[in-house]
């Protein structure tokens, strides 16, 4: 149905198609008709899904789950960006309005050693978990916390670390890097705890530790060119990665 | 089945502290002889994982997802709520109970709720000291706004994404357990069954979602942390994996389900705009402070450009039927009010399922400057989404489901019928009775999480005095058998159609006769319509590929399966409970001015079903709900 006055377009997919880790995958080409400019990218890609199962086919493997643009899952390349490469959209809420009648468009997983494909366009992000697991977090147990307004934070440090914090994990940032670095989002998770009085005491510590394990998972360093601040979703300032360089100088003066 | 809430004795303020001094304690080196299961990673789910853990507890947790950071949890806008009267303007844990249970229809226990309250301020100091941005005013103190069924500031926000923060929070100490090898955390792997040995809930079956294993864990305890069940309407607020499989596996297994009818419709939602709609967006509540809520009065107006209609051809229908509360009553009512309207005919946009919200006055006298401040983001949200200028032309919205209040039943411990079963946050039913205040989903997740399992588990834990058990018991061989059984048949089907088209049919069907409104001779209806779908879904179904690998259509396969069984039970709820009250609307018990009529005299209880069989119906139990503290009164919004 399409309830609008636009014309339905006709769409030619090339999606990249792989059975597992193991196999090699490949573009595959799909001609899909009848595609309402209102649909969400991932609702184009349902419809084809249930082109391909009615055509006795397997439909396409892709992560997604809240569609709303914050829980970080959703994860394709299209035509060459990350996200489809408009300012500030996850792939969820992409609309279809932006691409025309006869368009062809390529659809890839997320590129990195770090990331490796499970199914065609799904990959495995544990890494970036990893990341956080080896210190992206203020050492509280639950219970015996101070009142939370016996330290006043000045509003624009809290604002700071609103701002880094506003990572949700996709890993676009990786994506779009030519090293695959994992740069902007450790540097985002440095960055929200380190303008936090809280966060103080594990400063040093935590980002050697965190780019300890961005080495040993495989990304690549920096490039320096700020591609992940353009790929990045919620646009996060590549400044968090000067915070984050500065912070890891200073510990190793420091001798943490 | 014997429903006992094991509800403490003695002043309704002095039941929890009580309460942990008479809980039994686990000893320090005797935590790490037990194994604790936790299912999903959401506020309740991951904050649970990490303090039992920090304890001394070895825990097992899993989620469908990716990563424990996806949950849905991250995706609550508005904020937390938490007695803390900072803003000095008469807040206190008795209030924000006595708001709570008015809130919910009174339909609530009281005991639960008080505890909720007075434990929500200690959730504030554990997420500050962890880390949480919260909004903070110039001075460097905490912020708070308002929220509807509150005449206090007592709601803690980080913008316009206070449930992310909470949830990385979680996730962060989460991880460092993870990190710390207390916690194996279980990934992309779903629950399929709850193993139970010697009436005691003892571990799950579960199939890893990357290869398709299927494998059984062993633990001395089970924590569901499964959410809600919004999605058996298809359309939903919800996220797209949110489903209702490990609650109805733990109910085919004896655990109680109570009050599966309370669903919340969240008034305004972007409306549905094609066939191929896979989810709803939410618009918060707070755009109704400066937006208008109308339609055309004549139906030759609808598809006239909005600006072009006359002032005297609109029909500000929430401010002419409620002039006290105008464009800001409550969620239920305005709800009902837009579903009205678009039933008489009088809806705009496609399929005619959308009321205007209409900010050019608000525009007119504040500016488009201080309207952008107000409410920026969401207006650039309602943009991408749906390609047109809300300062230009208003906003098109319909309500949508979005919350469960019901779910497994629990007694005050949190734990379920079953021993050994605990259940959290969206997945329990215990504290929102008949329809949830913004702002409290968030602090009951972390309540149970942070602040009430990691007290009530130890004692059980403590008292059960079950001996150990393995995956090499028969009752886990049984249930691999039964998991893998049941995807054999599924695959086994030979039809033609995909679980999504299924699924899509059934949440019509669910939403036109037991969603915002709901009537005898439809419920009827659906307990014959149900029935039939679900014996169409057994033969026509069709899934590509095979279970030895990721197998998308065979996980949403499983999942709708087990909505075709859960909506029946929703619907029989639904029928069962003969009166209106809160999100639940039987159009047969009204006021003369259609608001919900509830019936304190029949229906002050907690319905609690028990499974019975296959293809058998099942037993309704009641618990009585005793208030003694809060009178009964009738709640009014004119």
């Amino acid at each position: 149905m399409s309830a609008h006055n636009e014309k339905p377009m006709k769409l030619k997919l090339h999606v990249w198609r792989q059975r597992s880790p193991q196999q090699p995958g490949e573009m595959k080409e799909y001609a899909l008709d009848n595609v309402d400019a209102h649909m969400s990218f991932l609702e184009m890609m349902d419809v084809l899904n249930e082109q391909l199962a009615n055509n006795g086919e397997e439909p396409v493997a892709f992560d997604h789950d809240c569609r709303e643009g914050i829980c970080g899952m959703c994860s394709m390349v299209i035509n060459g960006q990350p996200h489809g490469g408009h300012k500030g959209v996850t792939t969820c809420q992409l609309h279809m309005r932006h691409f025309s009648d006869g368009d062809d468009i390529y659809v890839e997983p997320w590129r990195a050693k770090a990331f490796p494909v499970l199914r065609d366009l799904v990959v495995d992000r544990s890494s970036l978990d990893r990341i956080i697991q080896a210190g992206g977090y203020v050492s509280v147990n639950t219970g015996g916390t101070p009142d939370a307004n016996a330290l006043p934070i000045p509003k624009t440090e809290a604002d700071q670390a609103m701002d880094a914090a506003a990572c949700i994990g996709c890993g676009a940032c990786v994506a779009a890097c030519k090293n695959s670095s994992a740069m902007l989002f450790m540097s985002a998770k440095v960055s929200h705890l380190g303008h936090l009085p809280q966060g103080q005491a594990e400063r040093y510590s935590r980002v050697k530790a965190m780019v300890q394990q961005m080495d040993a998972e495989g990304f690549g360093n920096c490039s320096n060119l700020s591609q992940c601040e353009a790929a990045c979703p919620k646009e996060i300032s590549s400044k968090v990665i000067a915070e984050l360089n500065r912070d890891f100088l200073k510990g190793s003066w420091r001798g943490e | 089945m014997k429903l006992d809430s094991k509800i403490p004795s003695g002043p309704l303020a002095n039941k929890w502290s009580k309460h942990k001094q008479e809980s039994m304690l686990v000893n320090p080196a005797n935590k790490r002889k037990f194994r604790v299961i936790v299912v999903g990673t959401g506020l309740a789910g991951s904050s649970a994982a990490a303090s039992l853990s920090e304890l001394g507890y070895n825990v097992d947790a899993f989620c469908f997802q990716d990563s424990p950071r996806r949950a849905h949890s991250i995706a609550a806008q508005g904020g937390i709520n938490a007695a803390k009267n900072y803003q000095n303007d008469g807040d206190s844990v008795h209030r924000l109970f006595y708001d709570t249970i008015k809130g919910g229809d009174f339909r609530a226990r009281e005991a639960n709720v008080h505890r909720l309250a007075e434990v929500s301020t200690s959730i504030i100091d554990q997420c500050t000291a962890q880390g949480v941005p919260f909004a903070r005013d110039y001075g460097g103190l905490l912020s708070n706004r308002s929220f509807g069924g509150a005449q206090v500031s007592r709601t803690f926000y980080a913008r316009g994404q206070t449930g992310q923060q909470l949830l990385i929070g979680a996730y962060q100490a989460l991880s460092r357990q993870i990190y710390s090898g207390n916690v194996n955390m279980h990934a992309r792997h779903e629950m399929l069954e709850l193993v139970v040995v010697d009436g005691h809930a003892r571990g799950i079956v579960t199939r890893n979602l990357v290869d398709g294993r299927i494998e059984a864990f062993a633990a001395d305890a089970v924590v569901l942390a499964t959410g809600g069940y919004g999605n058996v309407f298809y359309l939903s607020t919800n996220a797209k994996g949110c489903n209702v499989t490990a609650n109805i596996r733990a109910f085919r297994k004896g655990a109680a389900f109570a009050n599966p009818c309370y669903t919340q419709i969240h008034p305004t939602c972007i409306p549905v705009s094609g066939d191929y709609q896979s989810k709803l967006t939410l618009m918060s509540e707070s755009l109704r402070n400066d937006g208008r809520v109308w339609v055309p009065k004549k139906k030759e107006d609808l598809s006239k450009n909005p600006a072009s209609i006359a002032e005297a051809d609109r029909d500000y229908y929430l401010e002419r039927k409620y002039p006290s509360y105008g464009n800001l009553c409550p969620r239920d009512i305005a709800s009902r009010a837009a579903k009205q309207v678009c039933d008489e005919g009088r809806g705009i946009g496609p399929a005619g399922r959308g009321v205007y919200l209409d900010f050019a006055d608000a525009i007119s006298r504040f500016g488009k400057k201080v309207i952008a401040e107000r409410y920026g983001n969401l207006f650039d949200m309602y943009a991408t989404i749906t390609g047109e200028d809300p300062y230009e032309v208003p906003m098109r919205i319909y309500p949508a489901v979005h919350y469960s209040m019901g779910g497994l039943w629990v007694d005050y411990n949190l734990m379920s019928n079953l021993p050994g079963l605990h259940v959290i946050g969206e997945a329990n039913f215990s504290d929102h009775g008949a329809n949830r205040l913004g702002a409290s989903a968030l602090m009951q997740g972390l309540a149970d999480g942070y602040f009430v399992l990691p007290y009530t588990i130890g004692h059980y834990l403590a008292t059960a005095k079950q001996p150990k058990v393995s995956t090499e018991h028969p009752e886990f061989k049984k249930a691999l058998a039964d998991a893998e059984a049941r995807l054999k048949k599924l695959l086994s089907l030979k039809g033609k159609r995909t679980p999504d088209s299924f699924h899509r049919e059934l949440g019509l069907l669910m939403w036109n006769k037991c969603g915002m409104a709901r009537n005898a001779r439809g419920l009827k209806e659906l307990l014959q319509e149900i029935p039939a779908l679900r014996e169409r879904f057994w033969r026509e179904l069709v899934i590509r590929g095979d279970a030895a690998s990721m197998n998308v259509d065979l996980e949403k396969a499983g999942r709708v399966a087990d909505f075709m069984e859960f909506s029946e039970l929703l619907v029989r709820d639904a029928l069962d409970r003969d009166e209106s009250c809160g999100g639940h609307f039987r159009e047969e018990h009204q006021t003369e001015e259609g608001e919900a009529k509830r019936n304190d005299a029949e229906f002050l209880h907690v319905s609690a079903w028990e499974y019975q069989g296959e293809g058998q119906a099942p037993l309704r139990h009641k618990e009585p709900l005793n208030y003694e503290e809060i009178k009964l009164q009738t709640r009014s919004y004119k």
